[in-house]
């Protein structure tokens, strides 16, 4: 049982990692606009290029 | 004169040498346009950033400073297809963005912490029922405390200051059993967990507020969406004026860019969109939307001026004043504020409720607690007791009730093209039984229209149009419209005030003024309606007469009888002159009606139908009908309104039909029904639950499972409302 000090302290850090991720993304703005998301997601032609892209 | 656009009110500079616009885009639907509009504008030289917000129908750009006027964005936008204007956050709409991100932190808060808190006591509740020792379960509630307590302090926020202000007003809501009980659960487990007893509620309590969160972010979420595109809708419709900025140079600026004292100038055919006095000049104005009448009036020095009247003749110019120091205005805003605060008096269904709700579930409580300590039982298990009832009634799923049929229902009258300013306004409208509309730009439209096109030879009816097309005067312009003219005639001349003339394969053609025209016998001898401006048409010798008038909405009819078929009684207040007002109540069927009614006037029938019990629903425009569209039990206004009236209705309609009013009060009447199904499903989980709760039975488990799944049923219950809404959009 030894083991809990270690896997509990692991299992919350995980869960809080989940929520600093969530709380940057929500920060970040990419909540703002979720029916432009839903269709950039299988949008078929790329986006404008930022810079050209030398291949 | 030198005329200049100038929209450098709305840019701002975003840092590090750019500059940033963000303009509101109609027509924006799919992924498509999206690709094409952020294409379009990535290919203008310099622009740094193109990017569409599709859920708010907007486009942000930054560009380098100075390289660039945001004139040519428009211009670039206008070729792809789509009108664009400059947009600027509202301080409102600000706030409700940062409301609505502010509840999913905070619900994001709660749900990452409901989640922990659930993984630990799991093995608690199987513990409890196997072979864990005392030590190991104190070490699992020690945890579940160190992440429930900071998460609900922090996710609890907006009930817990929502509860204080009621409290303080020496008022109750939902919000206040909400607090009383999350705080009890909380306080509760700390010292059970400090006597090393076996049940916490840890996990009830933070789940609890993770359910209420979703209802009320989607709630929220809902609101800043209506807000956006009520936001939307006012931008694009572009409201400038020519502002004098030099002597004889004029520039033509965002309206938000004017100021008292600034002087405008106003052509033929524009809509003023500033308050003001005449300072030079003289003309007819037409001020439909201020007061309901269609007549026009002269204008001249000294006459005062409000938005939304049109300018019909001459050129003024108009000095810009703050809107208060006119006396009309003064009138409407006296009695507009009357009627706002006998409104606030409403009370809501979620208030009702919670009202009666609050004082027997915590009288329950009391009683088992002096119930049981009658019954010899401890004063410690007694209160374990009692809040365990208060843990278990704790309104979860009443707190979810309302919202959710709310977002749903509001979602729905979204799409058919009605926007909600207020939330508690599809109870109200639901319990309308009475119908009050306005007559000028309500049931009819503000467009003019021919009413005796099919009379006249189609030939001269498309003449009259091109040569119409030579004049600003907006019954000039209704004609060209309606006659589909593209091409002026070459060498028209137009006389102010008068009409326009120009001379085709040798003959004199001139449309305007009857008596410009030679035409007055015409008139004389004519059956004409009494609402109709008159234009003639004169060939040589060849007279016709068109008849021009605001045309009825074109459903308006139809609207008018499925009310009726629904038994909602239905009347005419205007301020318009008897004829025009009967001519439309004859043409829709409505056979009570008053005319040349003032604001006052409005306000005391809707009062005196309140006296009788009298639910009324105003559908007013103008900005006569303000104070009446407050005093109403819920109002309505077409977006074509005057701002006043815009900003006073609970709901606001788009398009030209008038149908929305009734799809509105159908959804309405369908979602106040799906809300008290809810406050009566989740009042049945409490009689079900409290009396296993009094017997002193329940245990965390239990209670999370009841709370979950009555949550479940009322959330499942209102996305019927949906399925419904399909059918009628």
């Amino acid at each position: 049982m030894e083991i809990l000090v270690i896997l509990v302290p692991l299992a919350l850090m995980l869960g809080l990692a989940g929520l600093v991720a969530f709380l940057w993304s929500l920060r970040s703005g990419q909540y703002d606009d979720l029916d432009g998301a839903a269709w950039r997601a299988i949008s078929d032609d790329d986006p404008p290029p930022e810079a050209p892209v030398k291949l | 004169m030198q005329v200049t656009r100038d929209f450098s009110h709305y840019v701002r500079a975003a840092g590090a040498g750019l500059q940033h616009i963000d303009l509101a885009v109609e027509g924006v639907h799919c992924a498509g346009c999206m690709a094409k509009i952020e294409r379009g504008l990535s290919t203008i030289p310099d622009v740094t950033l193109a990017r569409v917000n599709l859920t708010d129908r907007r486009v942000a750009l930054e560009w380098k400073q100075g390289t660039l006027d945001p004139l040519s964005f428009i211009d670039r936008l206008e070729e792809l297809g789509y009108k664009a204007y400059p947009y600027e956050t509202e301080s409102a709409e600000a706030t409700e963005v940062a409301e609505s991100r502010f509840l999913l932190r905070c619900l994001g808060v709660a749900a990452f912490a409901t989640m922990n808190v659930m993984m630990l006591s799991i093995p608690v509740w199987s513990g409890n029922v196997s072979d864990m020792l005392p030590e190991q379960r104190d070490f699992f509630h020690w945890l579940s405390a160190l992440i429930a307590l900071p998460a609900a302090a922090y996710a609890g926020q907006p009930f817990f200051r929502s509860a204080w202000r009621a409290l303080s007003n020496k008022t109750t809501n939902m919000d206040v059993p909400i607090s009383i009980g999350v705080c009890l659960a909380l306080g509760m487990s700390v010292v059970e967990t400090i006597d090393h007893a076996e049940h916490v509620y840890f996990d009830a309590a933070i789940m609890l507020l993770t359910f209420l969160l979703v209802g009320r972010f989607l709630d929220q979420n809902m609101r800043r969406r209506t807000r956006a595109v009520a936001g939307n809708l006012a931008a694009l419709k572009a409201e400038t004026a020519a502002k004098f900025v030099g002597p004889d140079e004029i520039s033509q600026v965002p309206v938000a860019a004017i100021h008292s004292g600034d002087i405008v100038l106003l052509r033929p055919g524009e809509r003023c969109a500033v308050d003001g006095t005449v300072i030079e000049g003289r003309s007819e104005i037409d001020q439909s939307l201020i007061t309901g009448e269609t007549l026009y009036v002269t204008a001249e020095h000294g006459t005062a001026v409000y938005a939304g009247s049109m300018n019909i003749s001459g050129t003024l110019r108009v000095r810009v004043s703050a809107a208060s120091e006119a006396t009309l205005l003064a009138e409407i805003t006296r009695l507009l504020e009357n009627a706002l605060q006998a409104r606030s008096r409403y009370m809501r269904l979620a208030d009702r409720a919670s009202q009666l709700y609050a004082p027997v579930v915590h009288a329950t409580a009391l009683i088992t607690i002096l119930g049981w300590v009658i019954a010899g039982a401890s004063w410690h298990d007694a209160i374990v007791t009692g809040v365990a009832v208060l843990i278990i009634t704790c309104p979860c799923a009443l707190g979810l009730a309302i919202p959710t049929v709310q977002t749903i229902a509001s979602g729905a009258m979204f799409k058919a093209g009605v926007l909600l300013n207020s939330g508690d306004a599809i109870e109200r409208l639901a319990e309308a039984d009475h119908v009050i509309f306005d007559k000028t730009g309500t049931l009819t439209l503000r467009d003019l229209e021919v009413t005796n096109a099919a009379d006249i030879p189609a030939d001269v009816f498309g003449l009259a149009g091109r040569l119409a097309l030579s004049s600003h005067h907006p019954v000039a312009a209704a004609v060209a419209q309606a006659a589909g003219a593209r091409s002026p005639i070459v060498g028209s001349v137009e006389e102010a005030g008068q009409g326009v003339r120009a001379v085709v394969d040798g003959v004199e053609i001139r449309v305007g003024r009857p008596s410009f025209c030679g035409a007055e016998a015409l008139v004389v001898g004519a059956d004409l309606d009494p609402e109709a401006s008159v234009v003639a048409f004169s060939r040589g010798a060849e007279k016709f007469i068109l008849s021009v008038r605001q045309g009825l909405r074109p459903d308006a009819k139809d609207v008018i009888a499925a009310l009726k078929a629904r038994n909602i009684g239905i009347e005419i207040l205007s301020g318009d002159r008897e004829p025009a007002v009967i001519a439309a109540a004859h043409a829709l069927g409505i056979a009570e009606w008053r005319a040349g009614v003032t604001p006052a006037d409005k306000i005391a029938r809707i009062e005196e139908l309140k006296q009788r019990g009298v639910k009324v629903l105003m559908v007013g425009d103008g900005m006569n009908d303000a104070p009446s569209l407050a005093a109403a039990h819920v109002s309505m206004s077409p977006i074509s309104a005057a701002h006043l009236s815009q900003a006073t209705a609970d709901l606001v309609f788009l398009g030209r039909p008038l149908a929305p009013v009734v799809v509105a009060i159908d959804a309405a009447r369908k979602a106040l029904h799906l809300m008290r199904q809810n406050l009566w499903l989740a009042i049945g989980y409490n009689l079900l639950a409290v009396p296993v709760a009094i017997s002193g039975v329940v245990t965390p488990l239990i209670a999370a499972a009841a709370m979950s799944g009555s949550s479940i049923l009322v959330m499942l219950n209102s996305l019927r409302t949906r399925r419904r809404a399909r059918e009628i959009v």
